[in-house]
């Protein structure tokens, strides 16, 4: 079938086209040039519309244990969000952490088309895939865990050569099924289990001697050397401890170049300043960022509610479980690889520091000046549901919206903030940057994230309005893979998105000695720990998108 | 005859993924690494490999058909059993989304202990491998590991560890229960120290044990039957060890409101991490898809399996969906029985309608109005099930060609003949 859209103003930052007017055509799922005869079976008038490609999701906790225990511990938050079955959807909950159908009908009903989970424990992958492959509609993909795994601080120790390195991480996102690769509290979650509580850029874990500045240095050099596009992803040291902002600027001095991604940075932009001895650091963050071209960014910002995080981080969560609200938490210590730790939070406008961790995030995003390196996350569900997007995006795309806001707000957090005498509101064009073209590029999705000829066809189209948060819940259609799923803000159809994965190679010796370390020291055989294709595809839903390294 | 090795077992829950079976035709023998639990369970022959339908055999298509007529015009359906694989559970919670029905996993009463404790309270959990790697101090709360677990030791603490120098000199504490047989003992010779009491005591020992651990006066000089001491010394010992261990099978506290017992070792655990020391719970748990089907059922509901669809969304209740009042109060009108692992493993006796989805081999004795023998998760079809402590999915192989469905093809095609026209 030949789809034809007429006369859309298109947002296409890929191609660089910023609000033209044009044509844009489908067939077989993908974006066509015009055709020179043919008629469209089937034409969407689109005049005065806004078009930009479906939206990404870089960072969003969509899969794996943490969120099923999140689901778990909070029945009370579901039963305040009650979804019932159509003859389309799927029954389920939402609120802070949705159910997994709930999850993908209202990415899409907000015009997103594809999130990725960014804490894929290695030993838990299996389950991350499987959750995801009951999220309809949205492509997906996930960065595996490394860091805190005693296999990769045995060979720090053992002084392995970066090669060696690379073989694992490699095999590891083979074996993970994985698109990139991320690192929590780098070495610190592994330190918690031998009761350190905290862990800084160059301390030693007690019993391998090994710092975060290491761990940063060979895992960013592996995904470099490896050639897989999506930088080291890096939730940093000193996750909510007031005076990180220096660890932040330090992990990016230290990295000495390196292409790297700092995840949720609100969380790792505060000072010690001020009658609270709470203070922003957005604007050395931002200083810092706009400098250092090889470091990319997401905010992780919060917005003012209920909601639950969770993190790989078990070490920080554990130190933060004191704000529990409601006063119940989970940390877990997981299979000599990683952990998490489950802690419900209710943000507060009226309380000072959640006041400010507000400002500092939208002090970051107005402070960094490349929309090509800087993403819009709330960390889903940590900062805040991915539901609040609509919100945020008015939050930056009006200034006066967001002064009003301002002036709600703890009055002694008005005074430590900078944002009322900031100016600047985000174009469409820049929105369409942070999250389409922008995240594409950065996690290296060949054919998705732009409107040229060749892409596959996942589009949003919208109703212009003043008022951006309307605008951007409700669009007018989204289609994807090249089928209308959404008109105005409801879902039409159901289909399954695709799992998008990185191959890089490596030496097949790497397993000699995995193997034995499986024997000795895990509970599960090494050939029964690698995620197959098969297990992905083989109830006909799911397939596998494999991306070239570069 | 071949043999396959590396297989991983869905009935223990531990995630045994050692054994080796020999296959000879329908026939499967554990040859090595199999245990009391393990065994059996792979060696249930097939009996049966047609669908019944009020005793008759049928083919599988009217099988399905009469079991969607069932459904279609059933009130309140129940799915009772639940133990399955993650297709299979997928497969069931469409069903019971399609047609109102209410979840109940056959183990949940137990699990019910630690749903509502960790609902109200949450926990610091660990996994096998960190025990295995360095727990240097087990405390068991009234439960008989091996019994439940038999390969439990062997596999995770008389064996090598990173991070101990001697595995051997691990401490193994009984509370409540004692041990049914010699497991425990280390391979030195150590015995584990047992401190029994009636298991309805066990509340007010946890309960001073915790209090002791806090540092709390304790006025009374024994407890169930166990001086205050020797408990004054167990929590010396948790506070002295550097990564403790402290486990238990909520299905193994079977007496009234089990859950405050959960909750305050639970609480305890997370006192003594507030001691500079490191310590952490195990629940023991998992067999026959217990862990699958809560696991699958909480991500697609936001709940755990006992869940009704009843008003056309998920609503969980641990108490008013449990399928055994349902069936006794006369609420339920159709009972569905999944249960793809044990062929001994039957449904409830009741009057209304049945349909037993279940491995081949079933014995009723009454019959079933639909009965449909399915190929079990691991042995007929691959599939995944999750282990005992959560985080990790098993992958289960496939090991023979029995031509038995999955329990997601029957429910899938059930489902589908239950939609509206």
């Amino acid at each position: 079938m030949l789809i034809k859209l007429t006369g859309g103003t298109v947002y296409d930052p890929a191609s660089g086209i910023a609000g033209q007017q044009q044509d844009i055509y489908i067939q077989d799922g993908r974006i066509i040039h015009a055709p020179t005869e043919a008629a469209p079976d089937k034409e969407y008038n689109l005049n005065g519309k806004v078009v930009m490609s479906g939206a990404i999701d870089m960072h969003t906790h969509i899969g794996g244990g943490k969120g099923n225990i999140a689901r778990t511990l909070l029945p009370e938050d579901h039963r305040s969000d009650p979804v019932a079955r159509t003859a389309l959807c799927r029954s389920g909950c939402g609120h802070a952490m949705p159910s997994t159908f709930v999850t993908g009908y209202r990415y899409a009903e907000m015009g997103y088309t594809a999130g990725f989970e960014p804490a894929l424990l290695p030993i838990n992958a299996r389950q991350a895939h499987m959750e995801m492959a009951d999220i309809p509609i949205l492509d997906k993909g996930g960065y595996v865990m490394l860091g805190s795994d005693d296999y990769l601080l045995r060979m720090l120790t053992a002084k392995k050569d970066q090669q060696a390195i690379n073989d694992y991480v490699a095999w590891t996102i083979n074996s993970a099924q994985a698109i990139g690769v991320k690192v929590v509290n780098p070495g610190g979650i592994n330190a918690f289990k031998f009761n350190q509580r905290k862990l800084d850029l160059d301390e030693q874990n007690c019993h391998y001697g090994v710092t975060p500045r290491d761990i940063l240095q060979v895992l960013a050099t592996a995904v470099k050397q490896l050639g897989v596009s999506h930088p080291l992803h890096v939730h940093g040291c000193n996750l909510g401890v007031p005076g990180n902002v220096q660890t932040t600027l330090d992990t990016i001095q230290g990295i000495g170049g390196l292409p790297m991604h700092l995840t949720h940075i609100q969380f790792h932009s505060y000072g010690t300043e001020g009658d609270f001895k709470f203070s922003s650091g957005a604007a050395q963050i931002a200083e810092s960022i706009n400098k250092n071209k090889n470091i990319t960014i997401d905010v992780g910002q919060i917005l003012f509610g209920q909601t639950v995080t969770a993190s790989g981080d078990s070490m920080r969560q554990h130190a933060n479980h004191k704000h529990a609200s409601p006063n119940k938490w989970v940390t877990m210590d997981i299979e000599c690889d990683a952990g998490c730790g489950v802690v419900p939070f209710k943000y507060r406008d009226q309380n000072f520091v959640n006041a400010l961790q507000w400002a500092i995030g939208l002090e970051t995003f107005l402070l960094v000046d490349d929309p090509w390196r800087i993403f819009l996350t709330t960390d889903h569900p940590n900062g805040a549901p991915f539901t609040s997007y609509p919100h945020l995006i008015r939050l930056l795309m009006d200034k006066s919206f967001r002064n009003d806001m301002l002036a709600t707000i703890h009055p002694e957090a008005q005074k430590m903030t900078t944002l009322a005498s900031i100016d600047r509101e985000y174009s469409l064009q820049e929105i369409a940057i942070m999250t389409r073209a922008g995240a594409a590029r950065l996690i290296g999705l060949k054919d998705r994230g732009g409107l040229a000829a060749g892409n596959w066809a996942d589009i949003t189209v919208y109703t212009d309005n003043p008022n951006r948060e309307h605008m951007f819940e409700k669009p007018d259609y989204v289609f994807k893979d090249g089928e209308l799923v959404v008109v105005d803000g409801n879902i039409v159809a159901t289909k399954w998105g695709t799992t998008h994965t990185v191959k890089p190679d490596f030496d097949p010796s790497v397993e000699k000695g995995l193997k034995d370390y499986f024997d000795r020291y895990l509970t599960m055989k090494m050939d029964n720990f690698k995620i197959s294709d098969d297990e992905i595809t083989e109830d006909g839903r799911g397939s596998v998108t494999v991306h070239p390294t570069v | 005859m071949t043999e396959i090795t590396e297989v991983p077992s869905p009935f223990c829950g531990i995630g045994t993924d050692d054994l080796c079976i020999a296959v000879d035709g329908l026939s499967l023998k554990v040859t090595a690494n199999g245990c009391a639990v393990n065994t059996p369970l792979f060696e249930q022959p097939i009996v049966d490999t047609r669908a019944r339908v009020a005793g008759q055999e049928v083919d599988l298509d009217a099988a399905i058909s009469h079991a969607a007529k069932l459904l279609q015009s059933a009130w309140l359906p129940v799915i009772g059993g639940c133990a399955t694989d993650v297709n299979g559970m997928r497969g069931l919670l469409a069903l019971a989304d399609r047609c109102g029905a209410v979840v109940d996993n056959m183990n949940f009463v137990g699990a019910r202990n630690n749903f509502l404790s960790m609902q109200a309270n949450g926990w610091m959990n660990t996994t096998l491998a960190e025990v295995k790697n360095r727990c240097d101090l087990l405390l068991v709360v009234g439960t008989d590991v091996e019994a439940f677990a038999p390969r439990f030791f062997e596999r995770y603490l008389w064996t090598e560890a990173m991070f101990l120098q001697d595995p051997k000199q691990r401490q193994v504490i009984y509370l409540g229960r004692a041990p049914s047989g010699d497991s425990s003992t280390s391979p030195n010779g150590t015995k584990a120290s047992v401190l029994e009491c009636p298991l309805t005591e066990l509340p007010d020992v946890m309960a001073v044990l915790r209090a002791l651990v806090k540092n709390q006066p304790v006025r009374v000089d024994s407890v169930g039957g166990i001086a205050v001491a020797d408990l004054q010394a167990v929590a010396e010992q948790l506070r002295a060890a550097k990564y403790s261990v402290v486990t238990w099978a909520a299905g193994a506290l079977a007496y009234s409101q089990a859950e405050l017992t959960v909750q305050t070792l639970s609480a305890m655990v997370k006192d003594i991490n507030m001691q500079n020391t490191r310590c952490s719970g195990l629940p023991l748990a998992g067999k026959e898809g217990e862990q699958t089907a809560n696991q699958v059922c909480g991500w697609t509901t936001g709940y755990p399996a006992r869940t009704r669809f009843s008003r056309g969304y998920p609503e969980y209740d641990p108490f008013l969906n449990d399928s055994r009042l349902l069936l006794a109060d006369g609420e339920a009108d159709v009972l569905v029985w999944v249960q793809a692992f044990n062929a001994l493993s039957v449904p409830p006796e009741t009057d209304i309608p049945t349909i037993v989805i279940g491995r081949s081999g079933m014995k009723f004795s009454k019959e079933p109005d639909v009965y449909i023998p399915v190929g079990t998760p691991g042995i007929d079809h691959a599939g995944h099930a999750f282990r005992m402590d959560n985080v990790v999915a098993i992958r289960l192989k496939k090991l023979r060609d029995s031509g038995l469905p999955s329990t997601a093809d029957v429910l899938n095609a059930i489902e589908q003949r239950c939609r509206p026209d």
